[in-house]
């Protein structure tokens, strides 16, 4: 029995609509924040997706190379540059390839543990998502390209983030900017061990858990400490900006600034450790593995 | 205040594929790789072209519609399933429930009552990033509101072209 009749029927009203799709989003939200279930479904609707983002990054692609027309008259220069650049890294690289073995021999005469190989795959930063709660970029390389969840993004310079969600033709990094996102570092000039955490802003780090008396200095290259297992150990990660010492808190205040290009570059390196890592006891996710090394971090060494 | 609500045309019925297009060029637009400022002051397309059907042709935009977009928006934006989709729902609401207010106003007079569904959008799309632990942002996240209301006309007036009655000058 129809009471209606059909040409003015207009289905349920709109906050029934509203209220059943909330919930639906909400339901959502919490699964994916929780329980980060839904990988499967973020990949196919990313899949979807990825035509309308290819077709969006054409003008920026036009751009690009409209631009480098114009940097080709500088190439003589450039390749003479880069040349020389070339001959002085070979010597070092030399140099290396024998600290390396003499490296290696070493090892295997006190009986420590090989030391990882890395492995490097080019990938470009397709593009920045325009959310302003969290520091994400997207690379163009995927699981196609071998690409894992827990890799890291080095520019020329350092770290710039960690991969925490692989498409197929896509993967996306989190900066190490990022509010959830921290990273074992030591000093370089002590070996002081601690953890280095994005403050959610552009180019700020933040050393949190350092006490008031630890032997750190404005300028300080904090690199990464190989802890973790994560990272590979040395790379340079963030430069002691200012420390503040509150005596009102237990821990200083201390700010970094990235030292890689961590929003300027195109080109990113994905390194990957060849030797896997060992499984933790309980589960967790990649991100969350590095705050296992916190106790020690805490633990400043006097100098 | 004279309304010119009894000179407007009646519009043509929108075409299904019209919409969807419409939608998907709507989501292209936020996926251009902009930088700094145009970043910040870079409207909401999805949320905008959602408004102007939801409030124009509530019977052929479903909330469903919305929350599929929103789904998109949040794989493309790698936030939490969910948020964009709320927010678009919100959106369609409003539009579904004021609609019949709206349409008595010019696209101009529209605008500044557009700017407040957008910014209560925004606003949920802020608050679930914040239950679900994001930092704070700082007072310049709502610029897209601001910049969505302010081209909001200009958007109107596009989406509406291909609805507009066609008159035969030989009528009569």
């Amino acid at each position: 029995m129809e009471t209606v009749p059909r040409f003015f029927r207009a289905g349920p009203s709109p906050q029934v609509r509203l209220f059943f799709f909330a919930l639906l989003s909400i339901l959502l939200m919490v699964m994916d924040a929780r329980f980060s279930s839904f990988a499967g479904m973020r990949q196919t609707v990313g899949m979807i997706l990825y035509p309308l983002q290819r077709l969006a990054y054409i003008p920026a692609t036009l751009f690009d190379q409209a631009e480098e027309l114009i940097n080709d008259f500088h190439l003589t220069k450039e390749i003479a540059n880069l040349r020389q650049q070339y001959f002085l890294n070979q010597q070092k690289l030399f140099r290396l390839q024998i600290l390396e073995e003499e490296n290696a021999q070493l090892r295997k005469l006190l009986g420590a543990a090989q030391q990882a190989e890395i492995k490097a795959i080019m990938a470009e930063i397709l593009y920045v998502p325009r959310d302003p709660f969290n520091r994400k970029v997207i690379l163009n390389k995927g699981s196609s390209s071998e690409i894992k969840a827990g890799q890291v993004v080095v520019d020329d310079q350092g770290v710039i983030g960690q991969i925490t969600q692989v498409h197929p033709f896509l993967s996306e990094v989190t900066l190490i900017t990022d509010k959830g996102h921290s990273v074992p570092v030591q000093v370089a000039r002590n070996g002081l061990r601690s953890i280095i955490s994005g403050a959610g802003k552009n180019n700020e780090l933040e050393l949190r858990y350092l006490s008031v008396n630890a032997d750190i200095e404005q300028g300080d290259l904090l690199v990464t400490s190989g802890i973790g297992g994560l990272y590979p150990p040395g790379l340079p990660v963030a430069r002691v900006e200012n420390i503040e010492h509150d005596p009102s808190r237990d821990f200083a205040v201390i700010m970094c600034t990235p030292i890689a290009g961590v929003n300027r570059n195109r080109q990113v390196l994905i390194l990957s450790l060849s030797a896997p890592i060992p499984e933790h006891p309980e589960e967790e996710s990649p991100e969350e593995a590095p705050k296992h090394t916190t106790q020690q971090g805490r633990r400043s060494r006097a100098p | 205040m004279p309304h010119d609500y009894f000179n407007q045309e009646l519009p043509l019925e929108a075409k299904r594929s019209f919409i969807f297009l419409s939608l998907l060029l709507a989501l292209l637009f936020n996926l251009l790789p902009l930088q700094g400022i145009m970043l910040l002051l870079r409207p909401d397309f999805v949320s905008i072209t959602l408004l102007y059907w939801s409030i124009h042709y509530p019977q052929r935009i479903g909330m469903s519609l919305a929350f599929m977009a929103g789904l998109a928006m949040d794989v493309s934006n790698s936030s939490m399933l969910g948020q964009h989709a709320l927010a678009y729902c919100v959106i369609t609401f409003f539009g579904m429930i004021l609609h019949r207010r709206l349409r008595l106003f010019n696209s101009f007079q529209q605008a500044p009552q557009i700017f407040w569904i957008l910014l209560i959008a925004q606003f949920a799309i802020f608050l679930t990033g914040l239950l679900g632990g994001s930092y704070f942002p700082t007072w310049y996240y709502f610029f897209p509101s601001v910049t969505g209301a302010l081209l909001w006309p200009v958007i109107s007036f596009l989406l509406g072209i291909p609805q507009k009655p066609k008159s035969d000058p030989n009528e009569l």
